[in-house]
């Protein structure tokens, strides 16, 4: 299968930095992840034989990192944090107005494919809570109000 | 892009090169970038070493151990590569600083990583960050580029006829990766279950070989060190706790924020003064004083010295950093609760005491808040977690179990307040969790 330039140069360069193949398999797999959506069957047998591992073994190590997935998200992951400082701080009401907003709920997809929402443990965001990651951004000190802006601007950038 | 704050009683050493533009390794080498490696390549290993014992540097990531004495565990002779692997898997909570470490300052982690691969006789380092700090991979790849580029790493360093390699490595979410024979695991491609000890890392640990594990701002402090002397570290802090500290304030605070303090700094006065206090006057209910693992401590155990050995004395841990503080209108089983399903989530399962005991813990905490406990039940989560304590292969276990032992220990009353299907007396409307539950 095919992935991008930027990801083989990656890989490649990699693969040099170990002394063994395996040791590439999570960064791997979440940028292979980034790309196609999903950790695929098909993405799970390409790495698995690039790296000369069973299926079995790529699958166990998907499932164990929270970050990795088989099944699609949306276009846009909204991870709303509501661990203790998020928590604190208005994180669970910022989850449920996304619950609200979007008509999904934690692990949820809209049927446009476009929000995914998520209730993940903490970011690293603490003294900024409470914060969301859509996808890699960070949004921080937020209120509903402003988060709905991020959301509105995600939207529109369809 | 976190923001940055700042305060008089500040001592900005880690911190002193934050929003200066140091990512650029120009900007870095202005700001006395690349003088402490150099200096260290001129240095006798033991000699380093000894250095950063007598400064007093101790793990910024929880654990506290003396760093310079970690790195002399490493035996001279191997047959086996050695390895310096920088722990930024940062992910307990209350801990946000070797996110801003790595966003302004990634040359310091790099140049740490090389006195220490220096200091142990290793010619490769990684530095391992976590996952969802993705852009921060980004600034330390290129860091890393621009380091290769002018020749810092690779063969013959500095001209010195040494080689060193560092690499970048990326996590995909798992906070007990953040342990450190669990970060070996992650590293090597595999599930980030924990290695029973001995044998440390220090002896066995990446791939067969002795290898030195150290958090990214243990890291960051060596070249300061190297480049101020041990007695000018050590004398920041008390007595065997040198140097200064990234405190993380978070929770019901003025102005939560990273602040650079030295050791030892008075933790009223951090919440009070340094966080601005407690908004819309309302009083304090309880402080968690070294992220999401450390014992609470109430109200009148808080004027103690922010170090180590102080803050064990006053029955809790320094741990990372991560001050999180909760006001009066905190419902503390309802925080026991919210901590404890974090536990629970992070469990990998592979201890039986730490599998079921955060599970039960969390299934007890939803019952409990909700209106569905018993009496018993109060007593049952201090036993369950008591003996947690000490029966696991890594920390998690011991993580989740002091908190809640605490929480109980200190919070019994409001623990009883929620008997008998009496309404949170802290919650407008219950919030209903996945289990069921007897309504308020």
């Amino acid at each position: 299968m095919k992935f991008s330039d930027n990801f083989e140069a990656r890989f490649a360069d990699m693969l040099t930095h170990y002394p063994t193949k395996r040791s590439v398999l999570v960064p791997t797999l979440l940028y292979a992840q980034d790309e196609v959506g999903c950790l695929s069957d098909e993405v799970v047998h390409e790495i698995a034989s690039r790296l000369e591992l069973t299926e079995l073994d790529v699958r166990n190590v998907i499932s164990y990192y929270s970050m990795l997935t088989t099944k699609p998200r949306g276009k846009y992951n909204v991870q709303v944090c509501t661990n203790i400082a998020c928590m604190l701080r208005g994180g669970e009401e910022l989850l449920e107005h996304c619950e609200k907003r979007l008509g999904i709920g934690h692990k949820g997809t809209t049927p446009d494919k476009q929000f995914s929402l998520e209730e993940v443990e903490c970011i690293g965001a603490c003294s900024w809570a409470p914060a969301v990651q859509v996808n890699y951004d960070f949004y921080e000190n937020l209120t509903p109000e402003k988060l709905d802006q991020v959301l509105e601007g995600y939207k529109q950038s369809g | 892009m976190a923001t940055l704050v700042s305060h008089p009683d500040e001592v900005k050493v880690v911190s002193k090169r934050f929003g200066k533009g140091a990512t650029a390794i120009g900007r870095y080498l202005e700001l006395d970038g690349y003088k402490a490696v150099q200096k260290a390549l001129t240095m006798a290993p033991d000699d380093i070493i000894t250095m950063v014992k007598d400064s007093g540097l101790r793990g910024r990531g929880g654990a506290g151990f003396n760093t310079g004495m970690k790195w002399s565990f490493v035996p001279k002779q191997s047959s086996k590569p050695k390895y310096v692997l920088c722990n930024g898997d940062e992910s307990e909570p209350g801990t946000c600083k070797d996110r801003l470490i790595f966003e302004h300052d990634p040359h310091s982690v790099i140049e740490g990583v090389m006195i220490a691969a220096l200091a142990v006789g290793s010619q490769k380092g990684y530095i391992y960050i976590r996952g969802e700090y993705r852009y921060l991979s980004v600034i330390m790849q290129q860091a890393l580029r621009d380091a290769y580029a002018r020749g810092f790493l690779g063969k013959n360093i500095f001209g010195s006829g040494r080689d060193l390699d560092i690499y970048w490595h990326g996590g995909a979410g798992a906070y007990e990766v953040g342990e450190e024979s669990a970060l070996m695991e992650s590293l090597e491609g595999k599930r980030g279950i924990p290695r029973i000890r001995p044998p440390f890392p220090a002896v066995v640990g990446l791939w067969g070989g002795p290898t030195v594990i150290n958090n990214a701002e243990t890291l960051a402090s060596v070249p300061h060190i190297i480049l101020g002397g041990a007695q000018w570290y050590a004398g920041l802090g008390p007595a065997k706790n040198g140097g200064t500290r990234l405190f993380c304030l978070a929770g019901h605070l003025n102005r939560p924020g990273v602040y650079e303090l030295p050791m030892g700094y008075n933790l009223k006065k951090m919440i009070y003064e340094v966080g601005g206090g407690i908004p819309n006057g309302k009083k304090l209910k309880a402080v968690v004083p070294g992220g999401s693992s450390t014992p609470v401590l109430l109200e009148n155990e808080i004027d103690i010295s922010m170090d180590f050995d102080s803050v064990m004395k006053a029955g809790s841990m320094l741990g990372s950093g991560g001050v999180v503080v909760l006001d009066e209108s905190t419902c503390i089983v309802k925080f026991a609760l919210r901590t404890m399903k974090f536990y629970q989530h992070e469990s990998c399962g592979w201890c039986i005491p730490c599998r079921e005991g955060t599970d039960w813990l969390k299934k007890t905490l939803i019952r409990f808040h909700n209106g569905g406990g018993v009496k018993k039940d109060i007593d049952n989560m201090q036993y369950l977690s008591e003996n947690m304590l000490g029966r696991t292969f890594c920390p998690l276990g011991d993580a989740a179990a002091m908190p809640m032992i605490a929480f109980v220990k200190k919070f019994r009353k409001e623990f009883e307040d929620h008997l008998e299907g009496r309404p949170c007396p802290f919650e407008k409307e219950g919030r209903v969790e996945e289990l069921p539950v007897l309504t308020h």
